[in-house]
């Protein structure tokens, strides 16, 4: 009889399945559930870019692109980065348009990992990176942020886990879940021991456009980063475009080479529909960012007053769409509080440790939803904390 | 600091143009900002005329009340030394008057008007509109459907179809 089992890549079956998978299973079993749970914008991307993407349906534009992307996206792409974080591109032969931020880390890893390189992951962070460099035959070695660093990387941190095999930095900031930003000064630290070193940075800005304090600062625009960085970014979470599927990478030419060539067979081009759209978010989108910035600025706020009022912890985070309140206090795993919350009263929050193993003790807050939705589930996690206190 | 291209002014108008349900606590908190200022800067703009009032947006075929609304197109002579200003304020004294526009093109003003009836509308315009000095013609289109007011959808709430991604 065919064993399916001893039949499927060694490599692939390894890869532990998110850990989060349960969790929101019995959220879908539920009904009524108030649910902070989403990692994704609540705004519909505006109707002049959903129009853009329309129109090249309406004109025909259905058929493959260029490799690397539009010229035009690729053009436009460049002349944004330069006008909102003053980076400089060559849209000719460093701008690969992906499928998303998600192929863009892939092949990023995929094109500069070999066999047992290390790739240091600092943690908490998005759940891609190290079953995505373990399966480019990288060893991951996942860096624990602590909340008295205000979950930012550190020079200390980074030189502790810093070995002759080390060939990758992730740079997650600003930082899905914490909202953790690292500001020029402290990116300054890290460019100042990564240049004595042949790492390459992947540093994954979906979130640059979300940053409520400071302009978010590339460590690519650094002294001597540009070389050895990757830059990812996407249309995502600046436009609320997550369903277009939109990303792209900013790397020199000897990366971008290589990018491309994984890009070209396993994907060949990001669809042209999406291309189009963006082509419309970069050109005319800036005030739309703006727009829902001011939405977010005022939700965190608002989240985080509620938090303090009912007496949880939370760093302040400055960027992103999530707060990362400090639960340990109530004496049960992350996992518990998350699932008695659930159970008890309909409201969904999701377990710091589904972004690694050191979220435990926190939880993590999406303020991607309304006011009214948002200050109901205040309401409801007051409750909560109120009835613990009884127990 | 703060990283946001629009003034502090801007969006205190943007949040309450969208919620006017919005307390003066709530959002001394989302622009972190002083709440007696947050009420100093909602007066003035009261007292200067920039906030005109607080509404709220019904759905009115969704109740039982008869409820009809119109647009009405007037052509008008303009008075010497007051223009359309004129007739204008005196048309907006009317209770049934929700809007008046001074237009470009073809006709001059347009007003919005409700009644209870397609009747009592029709008989506003005949008895009080078409009569007054200085108008010289008007034509009435009933409002048969509306989509969005104030930039407001008219349909039920939208549910939340975001896939459960992290």
């Amino acid at each position: 009889m065919l064993d399916l089992n001893k039949l499927v890549s060694e490599r692939t079956a390894s890869l532990k399945p998110s850990g989060i998978r349960k969790f929101f299973d019995i959220l879908d079993e539920m009904k009524d559930v108030i649910s902070l749970t989403v990692g994704q914008p609540d705004f519909v991307t505006p109707w002049h870019i959903r129009e853009a993407g329309i129109r090249s349906l309406e004109e025909g534009k259905t058929y493959y692109t260029s490799n690397a992307g539009l010229s035009e996206v690729r053009d436009e792409i460049a002349n944004y980065q330069k006008r909102r974080f003053g980076l400089e591109y060559n849209p000719k032969d460093e701008i690969v348009v992906t499928v998303g931020g998600s192929e863009a880390i892939d092949i990023a890893l995929r094109a500069i990992i070999n066999p047992d390189d290390e790739i240091i992951i600092p943690e908490p962070s998005f759940v891609c990176y190290a079953p995505l460099a373990e399966l480019a035959s990288g060893v991951a070695i996942r860096l624990p942020l602590r909340e008295e660093d205000d979950f930012k990387l550190t020079p200390e941190l980074l030189k502790s886990v810093i070995t002759p095999k080390t060939k990758v930095l992730i740079l997650p900031f600003p930082n899905n879940p914490t909202g953790a930003v690292m500001e020029k000064e402290d990116l300054e630290k890290i460019a100042e021991i990564i240049r004595e070193t042949n790492i390459i940075i992947i540093s994954d800005e979906i979130y640059a456009e979300l940053t409520y304090n400071t302009t978010h600062c590339s460590i690519s625009s650094l002294d001597g980063m540009r070389e050895r960085t990757i830059v990812v970014n996407g249309f995502s979470k600046a436009y609320a475009m997550t369903g277009w599927r939109l990303g792209y990478t900013l790397a020199p030419p000897i990366l971008t080479k290589q990018m491309v060539k994984i890009h070209q067979y396993c994907i060949m081009c990001a669809p042209i529909t999406s291309q189009y759209a963006a082509l419309c978010a970069l050109r005319d989108g800036d005030e739309d960012i703006e727009y829902m910035k001011m939405h977010y600025d005022s939700r965190r706020r608002l989240i985080l007053k509620g938090l303090k009022d009912i007496g949880i912890d939370c760093f302040v985070p400055g960027g992103a769409f999530y707060v990362f309140p400090n639960i340990s206090k109530f004496g049960m795993s992350s996992e518990q509080f998350c699932e008695r919350l659930l159970n008890e009263t309909h409201t969904a929050i999701v377990p710091g440790t589904a972004f690694g193993n050191c979220g435990e003790g926190f939880a993590r807050i999406s303020y991607a939803y309304s006011l009214d939705h948002i200050e109901k589930a205040l309401e409801n996690i007051s409750k909560f904390v109120k009835s613990l206190k009884h127990e | 600091m703060e990283n946001n291209k629009f003034s502090y002014e801007k969006r205190l108008l943007h949040l309450l143009s969208e919620d006017s349900r919005l307390t003066a606590e709530k959002l001394a908190v989302m622009l972190d900002k002083d709440e007696g200022d947050i009420k100093a800067m909602i007066e003035k703009y009261e007292q200067d005329g920039v906030i005109i009032g607080y509404r709220t947006v019904i759905d009115w075929d969704k109740t039982d009340y008869e409820y009809v609304s119109a647009l009405i197109e007037l052509k008008i002579t303009p008075q010497r030394g007051y223009g359309f200003d004129s007739v204008a304020e005196r048309i907006c004294k009317y209770d049934e008057v929700k809007s008046v526009l001074l237009m470009s093109g073809g006709f001059d003003l347009a007003l919005f008007i409700e009644g209870k009836t397609m009747r009592e509308v029709a008989y506003f315009v005949a008895d009080k509109l078409a009569p007054l000095e200085y108008v010289t013609a008007t034509a009435t289109h009933f409002v048969l459907h509306r989509y969005k007011e104030d930039g407001m959808m008219y349909r039920p709430a939208q549910k939340d179809e975001r896939g459960n991604i992290i």
